[in-house]
């Protein structure tokens, strides 16, 4: 709340001018506004954010207004009503956390266009967007159930929310179909960045034999302590390997510019509609980091098999069967994990260690 | 759990614990001369980006540490300032020199996130190799000891020396201290000063050592429970440092034995310290005798000379 910093950008100029005069009306007309509930420094989820604004400045030339750094409380009301009283047509809202204050400000400016990220309530103007990030973490599952010697991945989450305990899931998983032994032990550390935590966490899981860090929280500091420590790690929302070139396995990518960009130019031209849009390595939303050059030939060529395989819809990570920690099928032989039950996930399944909390 | 186990816990344990240590020293001798000065969050979180910043640029963590110092002292004559001669109301001013830090904290880390830095070496090589108390007792790197010896001379400093007792004379009643010559204002200001800068110390501590980079917010409340310590503490140094290691290690412990699959709510671990801070104000505020051994009488109120 008070690290809220207003700034504007005012798009790049000479390409709005040199549109032809109606594009050069509507790139006029159609200002965006972002809200992030990080840092865009954060290196991770809210930088990711921004680098799909600076694609729809880029590309489309529009005025594209961002505030980073805001609460999920009350605070996130007035900023995202501020953006809408200040013109912008078309805003995005970056955090799950944001859902009903969206909501509610879309409710008093019926002509606005909402986007909101991670959520699941939508309306007339507001559309939700998410991506797929499990279908990464279930790549990285068979790369990481290949390289534990110990059998045991450390895993940092930061809330117990579907999203998060989706990605716990989907990594033993897949870490399960190439090493039946592995198993997970997981810490939730109950913030989205405190670098200092978040290495504690890296140092208690490596001290209890993890030999592989993943996370779901934003600091790099996690693969700061595995770089030290000499345990592999996996990166997070951006390519982290400045901070971890020797342990970062791969990292798991958020790409928001194509999304953004095509949703602002629906914007433009009239075509917007309210939506829901899951996408994953099909649609381009998540991507993966180069592999380490440590991970051997075989184990990569397993691994861009399954990412081709999720691709081109071959390969579901939630296929069944799938059972819960106390042994009881969910999803039985033959089916897959629906978007429902993907969407509300509360349950480990087997192979992750310790109790969910509720 | 096994000796490394308990060995390894008891090293991350302790590098939790010093940046609270530092903060925690500085403000133990800013409310000893009857400041309270709200602005630890501010300061260290200015002293974590100065430190980091300078360290990434010149390539050298000790001037790193020394900018660090220097830039909660900066921050802490702000306060100084404001309180000693604009007569601002302590409370308030201290709230603002946070939001404040915090704020500065962010323009200044502009540029610096996803920048990496080497740790501040750790351990005296040979002997940090015997077995058990080789890791414990020569495995730290140098602002762990400096933390030991910190705390060591603060408390010998406000027990046994003319300038502690004098410090201490002006925290419990300023007027008295001013009437038989001593300048009320100048030595406060030392006082803050020294707190600003082990503040920024604290904050140097976060971004140089325990996780060596720069995110904004990375301090993440540790300034608050700083100022907690010392009331938890009552004022007394060593107590302040056992309460940093006790919260410092509520913490780590928790998140190890999630490790083994035992959950307690994290909510709750994290409001004990706070908890712990109210319970120790509730016991020593019931008697008059223990509030007079304790707190400073001039705690936070404001000095004129002319009174």
């Amino acid at each position: 709340m008070f690290g809220s910093t207003w700034k504007k950008t005012i798009g790049a100029l000479a390409v709005a001018t040199g549109m032809a005069a109606a594009g050069q009306a509507a790139a006029e007309d159609t200002k965006v506004g972002f809200v992030y509930v990080g840092p865009i420094s954060d290196h991770g989820w809210s930088y990711m954010h921004n680098v799909g604004r600076e694609a729809i400045e880029k590309e489309l030339g529009l005025t594209t207004t961002y505030v980073e750094s805001v609460n999920e409380g009350p605070d996130a009301e007035r900023v995202i009503t501020k953006l809408a009283k200040d013109g912008h047509n078309l805003i995005f809202t970056t955090s799950f956390g944001f859902m009903n204050q969206t909501l509610k400000v879309a409710k008093r400016f019926p002509n606005v266009k909402f986007e909101h990220a991670t959520g699941f309530r939508r309306s007339d103007n507001v559309s939700t967007y998410s991506a797929r990030f499990y279908e990464g973490r279930y790549v990285v599952g068979h790369i990481v159930g290949k390289m534990t010697k110990t059998n045991t991945i450390g895993y940092i989450a930061s809330f117990p929310i579907p999203e998060v305990i989706r990605g716990i899931n989907a990594t033993i998983l897949g870490a399960r179909k190439v090493n039946p032994d592995v198993q997970i032990k997981v810490v939730w550390v109950n913030t989205w960045v405190d670098p200092g935590k978040e290495g504690d966490a890296a140092k208690a899981l490596i001290d209890q034999g993890a030999d592989v860090i993943m996370q779901h929280t934003d600091s790099p500091s996690p693969l700061q302590v595995a770089q030290n420590r000499g345990v592999w790690a996996v990166g997070q929302a951006s390519d982290m390997k400045t901070f971890a070139p020797k342990s970062q396995l791969t990292a798991i990518i958020d790409n928001w510019a194509p999304y953004y960009v095509a949703r602002a130019k629906a914007a433009m031209d009239g075509s917007w509609k309210s939506e829901d849009t899951w996408g994953g390595f099909k649609s381009g939303m998540v991507q993966l980091a180069d592999y380490n050059e440590a991970i051997p030939a075989d184990v990569v060529k397993l691994a861009e098999e399954v990412r081709v395989g999720i691709t081109d819809g071959s390969i579901h990570p939630f296929a069944g069967p799938i059972k819960n920690q106390a042994g009881e099928v969910i999803v039985p032989e033959g089916e897959v994990a629906d978007d429902k039950t993907l969407l509300g996930m509360n349950f480990y399944v087997e192979g992750v260690q310790g109790e969910l909390p509720q | 759990m096994d000796s490394a186990i308990v060995i390894a816990s008891v090293l991350t344990i302790m590098t939790a614990a010093t940046p609270l240590v530092f903060a925690a020293l500085g403000e133990l001798i800013v409310e000893k001369s009857g400041v309270l000065n709200l602005g630890v969050e501010g300061m260290m979180i200015v002293g974590a980006i100065c430190a980091f910043a300078t360290a990434v640029t010149s390539g050298s963590a000790f001037l790193g540490i020394i900018v660090g110092m220097l830039a909660g002292a900066g921050l802490s004559l702000l306060f100084a300032i404001l309180t000693q001669n604009l007569m601002a109301n302590h409370v308030a001013t201290g709230l603002a020199l946070t939001i404040f830090g915090i704020g500065l904290s962010a323009l200044i880390g502009d540029g610096f996130a996803g920048q990496k830095l080497d740790p501040l070496p750790k351990g005296i090589p040979g002997l940090s190799d015997i077995p058990v108390i080789g890791p414990l007792l020569f495995g730290h790197d140098i602002l762990v000891y400096f933390s030991i010896v910190a705390t060591g001379a603060v408390a010998w400093f406000l027990t046994k020396t003319r300038a502690g007792m004098i410090l201490r004379a002006v925290g419990d009643n300023h007027d008295a201290a001013h009437s038989i010559g001593y300048s009320v204002i100048k030595i406060r200001y030392m006082a803050i000063l020294f707190g600003g800068a082990m503040a920024g110390l604290g904050g140097a501590y976060i971004s140089l050592a325990y996780s060596p980079l720069w995110a904004e917010g990375m301090t993440a409340g540790r300034g608050w429970i700083a100022l907690a310590l010392v009331v938890f503490a009552t004022w007394k140094p060593w107590r302040a440092f056992l309460g940093a290691y006790l919260f410092g290690g509520v913490t780590i412990i928790q998140l190890i034995i999630q490790g083994y699959g035992i959950n307690i709510p994290a909510q709750f671990l994290s409001m004990l310290p706070y908890l712990a801070t109210i319970v120790v104000l509730v016991v020593i505020s019931r008697d008059k005798y223990l509030v007079k051994m304790n707190a400073p009488a001039c705690l936070g109120k404001l000095f004129h000379a002319s009174h």
